[in-house]
């Protein structure tokens, strides 16, 4: 275990692996492109629960469940949980601390929440101080809908940028015992607001937020985008992408075909009317926790960045015309095959 | 604003997806047509069957549609219409229908009181208060230069 830091703002973090990952989600994302990935996909929105909140609280027990199996470990070994969710005073994540009992460090970044709880477990274990954490992320469509936008059945056209709050709930267990993937280096974000005021159309407010953070991670390191296999943002969009790609490049910075979104990968846009894509902190929590994390285990990919994007405004500020700061957290991380464990 | 912040939101705006407001138009005349023709029906219906006016039979008409916009809410069918159809769906009285049953259905889980009691009109709300005020101004107008009340 080490920490050191490189450049202004990351860390290399060195003896962090992830020891198991659970990923449970909805229905719709089930039916997405990603479905197979998913350790587990429930058949409604309720699961027979007597509100949405309880569900999703429901959910993200299940994925810590998934990730304690896969980790064989117990809750009993987890020093310290860091996680967080979209609802008011983060129910789902601090509700579920009830059942497990273990000290609980409650984090708020919207959707780049699951980063922001991957990164700070990585600094936590580098430093010696901790062994064994508990990282989760989680979110519900229905719940997300009532908080930020309408009633359910109420009628109302969405714009083609408005994005898609996912349901779904991703936990990683990180630890200092050896395990098939390593957390290779963390850069924490900055909050960054380009003026974007259209609650509707997150992605292009995220973007410059993603940016910061990846150009900040590459100068750091001495890396360029093409030295990952793929850099997964959080929630872009299919809007959003196209908006950091266009961005990135006026500033410099030229993205290859490694540049993915969590968010664009969730659902199939023309069947599934998802519009910009998934979003919602548990949609890069399930995508990495699923998909990503089998296919760097699997050895087909080697490295990752994965950078959580979030969209910082309430439905208050949105309404008393503030503008949308964002921010965003990469994090980096390495298959491990082939290398003694 | 900053120079920075100006030049991205003219490249978001630049690069924007556009909306399909032909389609959406199209949609939106022919579901809020629809609409106005099943309305005129029933109007006709309760004026030939009912012997009514035509001013008398506007009751029952508006009651019998939103009605059937909220059985349609209840139904989960309300807002797959709207979604393409727009202010088609929305404007009608059906829609104001819908825009009451879909908070009562949404906050049944908060209790009667602060849930479906206080949020009832969260929806519909604004469309009342100014409905109400602009109806009370227009009448006073009316009042103030005609004579009829």
């Amino acid at each position: 275990m080490a920490l050191e830091k490189v450049g202004l703002a990351t860390y290399r973090t060195s003896g962090v692996f992830v020891l198991g990952t659970g990923a449970v989600v909805g229905p719709k994302e089930g039916h997405g492109p990603l479905g197979p990935h998913f350790d587990r996909v429930w058949e409604d929105e309720r699961q027979g629960h007597k509100s949405f909140e309880q569900a999703e609280q429901a959910l993200l027990a299940e994925a810590y469940d998934v990730a304690l199996q896969k980790a064989l470990a117990r809750w009993s070994d987890i020093e310290l949980v860091l996680g967080g969710d979209l609802l008011d005073q983060i129910v789902s994540t601090n509700f579920n601390a009830r059942q497990h009992g273990r000290p609980l460090a409650g984090l708020f970044s919207a959707c780049a929440t699951f980063t922001e709880g991957l990164g700070l477990g990585a600094l936590l274990i580098a430093g010696g101080g901790m062994n064994t954490v508990m990282v989760s992320a989680s979110s519900h469509h229905q719940t997300a809908e009532r908080q930020f936008r309408f009633p359910l059945e109420l009628g109302y056209q969405r714009t083609p940028t408005a994005a898609w709050t996912s349901t779904a709930a991703g936990a990683v267990v990180l630890g200092s015992k050896s395990g098939p993937l390593a957390v290779e280096a963390v850069t924490l974000g900055r909050v960054v607001d380009i003026g974007a005021q259209d609650p509707n159309d997150m992605g292009s407010a995220m973007a410059p937020a993603a940016f910061d953070t990846i150009q900040q991670h590459l100068k750091d390191t001495g890396q360029k985008p093409g030295d990952f296999t793929k850099i997964f943002t959080g929630d872009l969009g299919h809007f959003g992408i196209r908006m950091l790609t266009a961005y990135a490049e006026s500033k410099g910075l030229r993205f290859g075909s490694e540049l993915d979104d969590c968010g664009r990968s969730l659902y199939d846009a023309e069947s599934q009317d998802t519009h910009n894509g998934g979003s919602g902190p548990g949609c890069s929590a399930s995508v990495f926790a699923g998909p990503l994390a089998r296919r760097l285990a699997s050895g087909e990919w080697e490295r990752l960045l994965l950078v959580a994007t979030g969209a910082l405004f309430s439905p208050t500020t949105s309404q008393q015309g503030e503008s949308i700061p964002s921010i965003a957290h990469a994090v980096s991380i390495r298959a491990r095959r082939g290398e003694a464990q | 604003m900053n120079q920075e912040q100006k030049a991205y939101q003219e490249l978001t705006q630049r690069m924007m997806p556009r909306r399909p407001i032909f389609r959406n138009l199209l949609w939106a005349f022919f579901v809020g047509g629809m609409i106005s023709e099943v309305g005129q029906g029933i109007e006709w219906f309760f004026m030939h069957h009912g012997h009514l006016t035509a001013k008398q039979a506007a009751a029952p008409t508006s009651v019998v549609l939103i009605a059937v916009g909220a059985l349609l809410t209840g139904l989960g069918w309300y807002d797959r219409l709207v979604k393409r159809a727009g202010m088609g769906g929305a404007l009608p009285i059906t829609g104001f229908a819908n825009a009451m049953v879909a908070p009562a259905m949404e906050y049944k889980t908060e209790g009667l009181l602060m849930g479906i009691g206080a949020r009832l009109f969260t929806v519909a709300g604004p469309v009342l208060v100014y409905g109400m005020a602009t109806a009370f101004i227009v009448g006073a107008l009316r009042y103030l230069i005609t004579g009829v009340a």
